[in-house]
């Protein structure tokens, strides 16, 4: 299966099929069975080519199921006066308290949470990150992994938290939607920035690849705007 | 939208460099199997799956994690370290990215033979040839488990 028709053309597997879907989604939409099973079918249909290699487009652009909000603001009332005092870390755990029963309603309705792979609880992770932002960084809580994976998992618990709190407010909201609030709004995401500075400055190697990609996306780096194209 | 006119000019140009900076995998090879409806089919997903619990993924993780068809979508978690695609979708629905249950759906219809036991999970960040050592080891385990269709799936 491909994302990248161009990287795919080039490798020249047996068989392959393209599909037009964004980075993330390769069988196309969340909760939508019948186009995922469209998808896969289309998959398992190229084992019965005779010959190759073939490399196939899959005709149909994801569904939409409903109509999406690109912008969201969020009905939470952040503490934008706590991250100009400079109080980051103060700003996220506010955050994150004001995003629990979000959080917790999106763990109820899912049966299931993406956020665990530091081994903490998400507040032990944000004070993870948090110890980084007020210089005094502390020992990973699972033994035995470097510093900077340790950094590298609270900070990705950090932010699934919060695009799982968002996906459960009212507004069905675009995956875009969520990025945009994520990245211009939360306090959390400003920390994120300020760690990435942190890392490029630091003389522990296992940091450093927090100061290149690991951390933030390309589409914030280029130029600070979320700008990506819609799916639809 | 993953076509390369959709992207920033620096994501265009990240994908494009990993194209020029591709080893030569040489001529394809190519082989004939068992109708569809015969086949054993397993996934191999790139995109950092691992059940709870499994070790995560790091950066140059070139090894890869196994995920038991019985596996309840509850117990799956993500530690690609790319932060350069969605997550929202596996946040939701676990199928949008490992479709072991459209994959039962399809089974059960008598579209194909039999799934695999088991399923397996490569973190696709890592530089591309340094995953040839564990691949051939899954290729002969997939062999080994009857497995004669395999979907290699992105994320």
């Amino acid at each position: 299966m491909s994302l990248i028709r161009e990287q795919t053309a080039a490798i020249r597997p047996p068989r392959a099929l393209w599909v037009p879907f964004m980075l993330g989604r390769p069988f196309g939409a969340p909760n939508e069975p019948d186009f995922q099973r469209g998808v896969l079918l289309a998959l398992l249909t190229l084992f019965e080519r005779a010959s190759g290699p073939v490399l196939e487009d899959f005709p149909e652009d994801a569904p939409e199921s409903h109509a999406r909000e690109r912008d969201f603001v969020c009905p939470v009332s952040f503490a934008a006066a706590i991250v100009e005092e400079g109080d980051l870390a103060g700003a996220m755990r506010l955050e994150i308290a004001q995003l629990a029963p979000w959080y917790d309603l999106a763990v109820r309705r899912r049966g299931r949470t993406t956020v665990g792979i530091s081994g903490m609880a998400v507040e032990e992770a944000a004070s993870q990150v948090a110890a980084y932002l007020d210089g005094a960084p502390r020992p990973p809580a699972v033994p035995g992994i470097s510093a900077g994976v340790a950094l590298k998992r609270a900070c990705d618990d950090l932010k699934a938290y919060y695009y799982e709190a968002a996906a459960a407010q009212p507004g069905n909201l675009s995956p875009i939607a969520i990025d945009n609030w994520f990245w211009r709004e939360t306090a959390a995401a400003k920390a994120l920035l300020a760690i990435r500075e942190i890392c490029l400055q630091s003389a522990d190697e296992s940091l450093k690849p927090l100061g290149g990609l690991g951390l933030i996306p390309r589409f914030v780096t280029d130029g600070m705007k979320v700008a990506r194209p819609e799916q639809h | 939208m993953a076509r390369l006119s959709d992207f920033s000019e620096s994501e265009k140009r990240h994908h494009l460099d990993k194209i020029r900076d591709l080893p030569d995998f040489g001529p394809t090879p190519f082989v004939k199997g068992p109708r569809l409806g015969a086949r054993r089919v397993a996934i191999v997903t790139t995109s950092g799956l691992h059940v709870h619990g499994d070790r995560p993924f790091q950066v140059g993780s070139a090894d890869y994690r196994v995920i038991p068809g019985s596996a309840a979508a509850g117990s799956l978690r993500m530690s690609h370290v790319s932060v350069n695609f969605d997550r929202s979708g596996f946040q939701e629905d676990v199928n949008v990215v490992f479709p072991l249950d459209r994959l039962r759906e399809v089974a059960a219809g008598g579209g194909v033979g039999s799934i695999s036991d088991f399923h397996y999970s490569f973190m696709g960040a890592a530089p591309i040839r340094s995953l040839e050592p564990k691949a051939r080891e899954l290729a002969s385990l997939l062999k080994r488990d009857r497995v004669d269709a395999v979907l290699l799936t992105p994320v």
